[in-house]
């Protein structure tokens, strides 16, 4: 399979994406670098050179900083356990023999295909809305006070709300695991004497796995850069902002780009960081 | 015309030696088999004359015309996989005319070999299937038939039969005989199983870990194996060799004695042993007779109606005039 | 598992399925529904489900007032022209990985999945400014080239576990039976991996329609999506729920008969080639 002829095609075949991808990875970067070190602020017109580090101090020792680090994390670690955990538990539900399991499936990757701004509006008026919304109606038909979830909770909502999206996917792929298990090590563990939970405890669990890091590989990719779910509901009030939207603000919002430019270097510094962690346990784990 | 000539052909990757610069003529019509158990370089050998791997150093000439540096296509050559590799979005007749496609052979042409490749090889029936529809017996026809369409100087086999069950395989073991009488053209043949190479070879060339431990003919194999290697390698059950006094009363570090070159006795004889286990196979039965003082149990091949049993005593005299006898370095003493 | 499965058992499991099926699926179904009220039923305590007047002038509303054809249109151009030029791109990068692979293989793929990682922000000013040097803020080529940008280590991680499950003796059998290498990925390679290639289409027609970052941004008018379209009903009209639930069925409807029509291709693409 390896010639010289097909290794020199080879490279010629990964030539256009790799460069396609290394010129949209250095040459926006290259000049975010820059205009973090510069006093850049378009709408008073500023353009000053050598801020140095400036930038860089200031943005981290802003309080906003860490609390949008902790605010980022605690979307991630609060999205990531509950699709894992709600996605092992329908996956083992969906194995089952049931009726009208297409039909079941269908309905429960549907959320997958909502577009996130759909979803976050659907979600904020529709059902978290103090006065209008279908929560605030199920609480008052039980004498409860209805309560204002996006400003009371407003992590914990949108939280919920990625948490829908999302749940399909890591549903799908860890059903997909499931049902490759083989019932002859079901049996034989039967035979051996483990229960369900054992069954569960040694058997499945050890399966997913491969499954499990799969989907938070995945998701982490795609969560840590989650923007319209926060833009259209609390535009990152009541400390709902996450490091990309804070970036955003002081970029967009406040058009400081040497300030913003230099948070948005760090984000890529700790999201290298991420990367390279699960790279190395996804890695191994992925045969990739 | 097929005559192949590999010359200090050395393939290594990276640091690896994976094949130790090595020569080689193979004769135009010539049924080689290259044999050696898994590991020995024998696959890569053969990817290596097929051109789907660069050698690192050395010339391969085929037809006396250097090939070394030729795409696999340009080399007339043609290969059954052991996974058969059939394409199986194609139907058969499109597999087996795909390298006449792409060969830019006009539609009549290649209908017309298409359809005689099928009848040769009974095809006929499902020219117009899927591979997926295909029993393993089949699709090995089809790779076969896609092959000889070519009508190339050399077949390639890559243990073509190493994925069919027992009793096909010795069906299809002799339909590639006869089509090697059949074609008379150059076979190269790749296997690790013996009998394969014993049955069908005119030349077996033996190998390990990418060195020829010897070239011949099946029989010149048998009589006389070069080394201890070849002497354990070819011949089933294989050969007992022994070392040690008994070996050394023969003035050899290493005497070799073939299961079926023993005579046996309930009296006497050279060797005193108690029956193992035996196996009966009607016509033969196989002994092993742990000897006091040898490393390790004999094989014995005795007729098919002998009665004798788990535990019993036996005698054995081997056959003077087929004892093997091998150095230190395990190599024959004339 | 060969064992006869009690009805009882069957029973309490579908119960179960459906039940929580139908709660993943009410938020769709409520918008849907609602799309079809009068802003008064829509907002009506306690919650009307089926028996109101179902009215479509919702649908006339919003068309009237957003231009819903031309938001359409946009999802469509992007969706489509940014998956069909990452298929281009990523079929002949995955073949080299897949089929030969060097030390650094592993490397470079995980590299180019790592880019994915890049947050965007970090990269938003200087690209609208390139964009705006170039005058291509708010067209459609710059988008299509983003998207597909951002989607290619996807389509390329995806390709690669598929190709990899095509046994390379078949491209060897091809490229002994004289085959070029135009002819070995046009005549061997892809009709044996269009399964996955659909799954791949599929998916990243998803992930470009749905993605809402850089066609948010990027856009004002002209090359606006469908993500553009929905997010202008983010306030005040907001409050109007039965335009919104129009607004964003129009905006979800063609994915998801999309995603129906193609369940098969799609739940294998959903996995994202990962798990077989």
């Amino acid at each position: 399979m390896a010639t010289q002829h097909s290794r020199s095609a080879a490279r010629a075949m990964m030539a256009p994406a790799v460069f396609l991808l290394l010129v949209w990875m250095l040459v926006p970067l290259i000049l975010t670098l820059w205009f973090s070190t510069l006093d850049y602020r378009p709408l008073r017109g500023t353009f000053d050179c050598c801020e140095g580090l400036g930038n860089y101090v200031r943005f981290v020792s802003s309080s906003a900083f860490w609390d949008s680090i902790l605010t980022t994390l605690q979307l991630l670690g609060g999205v990531l356990l509950i699709t894992v955990v709600g996605g092992i538990g329908l996956a083992i539900l969906l194995d089952q023999p049931i009726w009208g399991q297409g039909i079941v499936r269908i309905l429960v990757i549907a959320p997958f295909f909502v577009m996130p701004t759909v979803s976050a509006l659907v979600w904020k008026n529709m059902f978290m809305n103090p006065v209008n919304g279908l929560f605030a109606h199920a609480f008052k038909a039980v004498g409860l006070e209805p309560v204002d979830w996006l400003s009371q909770f407003p992590l914990f909502s949108i939280i919920l709300i990625v948490s829908w999206q999302w749940l399909p996917f890591a549903t799908l792929i860890l059903l997909t695991a499931i049902q490759s298990l083989d019932s002859e090590q079901f049996e034989a563990a039967e035979m051996d004497g483990a229960g369900p939970f054992a069954r569960f405890g040694y058997i499945t669990l050890p399966h997913l796995a491969r499954s499990i890091t799969v989907v938070v590989l995945i998701q982490t990719i795609f969560l840590l850069s989650i923007f319209a779910e926060i833009f259209v509901t609390t535009g990152g009030a009541f400390g709902t902002r996450t490091l990309t939207y804070l970036v955003y603000q002081r970029v967009i919002e406040s058009q400081n780009v040497g300030l913003g430019s230099a948070g948005g270097i760090i984000a890529v510094i700790l999201a290298n960081i991420v990367a390279a962690i699960l790279m190395r346990v996804v890695g191994k784990n992925l045969d990739a | 015309m097929g005559r192949i000539t590999l010359d200090k052909v050395r393939k290594a990757f990276g640091d690896v030696e994976v094949i130790p610069p090595l020569d080689l003529r193979i004769e135009d019509g010539e049924f080689v088999v290259f044999v050696g158990p898994s590991g020995c370089g024998k696959s890569t050998l053969l990817r290596l004359i097929a051109g789907l791997e660069d050698v690192t150093s050395g010339e391969i000439r085929i037809d006396g015309t250097d090939a070394t540096h030729l795409s696999p296509a340009k080399r007339g050559l043609a290969m059954v996989f052991q996974s058969y590799a059939l394409y199986p979005h194609m139907t058969v007749r499109k597999n087996i005319a795909f390298p006449l496609k792409m060969a830019g052979m006009d539609q009549a042409e290649i209908d017309r070999r298409v359809d005689g490749a099928a009848k040769v090889l009974n095809l006929s029936s499902y020219i117009d299937r899927r591979p997926g529809q295909l029993s393993g017996g089949q699709r090995q026809r089809v790779a076969i038939g896609r092959a000889i369409v070519r009508e190339p100087s050399a077949f390639l086999f890559d243990e073509p039969l190493s994925n069919l069950d027992a009793a096909l395989r010795v069906g299809m073991r002799l339909e590639i005989s006869e089509l090697h009488k059949r074609l008379a053209t150059t076979m190269i043949y790749v296997t690790h199983d013996q009998v394969e190479a014993m049955t069908m070879a005119d030349k077996i060339v033996v190998l390990r870990a990418g060195h020829i431990e010897q070239v011949g003919s099946p029989l010149e194999l048998y009589r006389t194996p070069r080394n201890t290697f070849v002497a354990g390698f070819i011949g089933s059950p294989k050969m007992n060799l022994i070392e040690g006094a008994e070996a050394e009363k023969h003035g050899a570090h290493t005497i070799g004695v073939r299961p079926e070159h023993f005579q046996i006795s309930t009296e006497g004889g050279t060797w005193t042993g108690t029956i193992g286990v035996s196996e009966h196979l009607g016509s033969d039965t196989f002994f092993h007779v742990t000897v006091p003082g040898f490393a390790e149990p004999l094989t014995i091949r005795a007729g098919g109606e002998v009665d004798l049993h788990y535990g019993d005593t036996i005698h054995l005299t081997p056959d003077a005039s087929q004892i093997h006898r091998f150095d230190a370095k395990g190599l024959r003493l004339p | 598992m060969a064992r006869a499965v009690t009805t009882q058992r069957k029973i309490v499991f579908t119960a179960l399925a459906w039940g929580i099926g139908l709660m993943i699926f009410f938020p769709i179904l409520w918008t849907i529904l609602t799309s079809f009220k009068t802003e008064a039923t829509a907002i009506a305590d306690p919650p009307v489900f089926f028996n109101f007047d179902w009215t479509l002038e919702n649908y006339q509303v919003v068309q009237e007032r957003s231009d819903y054809m031309r938001y359409l249109w946009n999802s469509v151009a992007l969706a489509l022209g940014s998956t069909f030029l990452g298929i281009l791109i990523a079929v002949p990068a995955a073949w080299s990985m897949a089929f030969v692979p060097t030390r650094r293989t592993k490397n470079v793929l995980l590299w180019m999945l790592s880019t994915k990682m890049l947050p965007a922000v970090g990269v938003l000013y200087p690209i609208r400014l390139i964009l705006i040097q170039l005058g291509l803020l708010d067209s459609k080529i710059a988008l299509i080239f983003i998207l597909m940008l951002i989607n290619l280590p996807i389509i390329i991680w995806m390709l690669y576990t598929y190709f990899r499950e095509i046994p390379g003796e078949i491209l060897e059998a091809a490229r002994m039976d004289g085959a070029t290498l135009k002819d070995e990925i046009l005549y061997v390679l892809t009709p044996m991996a269009i399964p996955g290639i659909a799954s791949t289409v599929l998916l990243n027609i998803i992930l470009a329609w749905n993605e809402a970052f850089w066609t948010l941004t990027l856009t004002t008018v002209n090359a606006a999506p469908l993500t553009a379209f929905i997010a202008s009903y983010s306030s005040p009209e907001g409050l109007f729920y039965a335009k919104l639930s129009a607004a964003s069925t129009m905006a979800i409807a063609p994915i998801l008969i999309m995603g129906w029509f193609s369940q098969k291709q799609l739940v294998r693409g959903l996995t994202f080639g990962a798990v077989k």
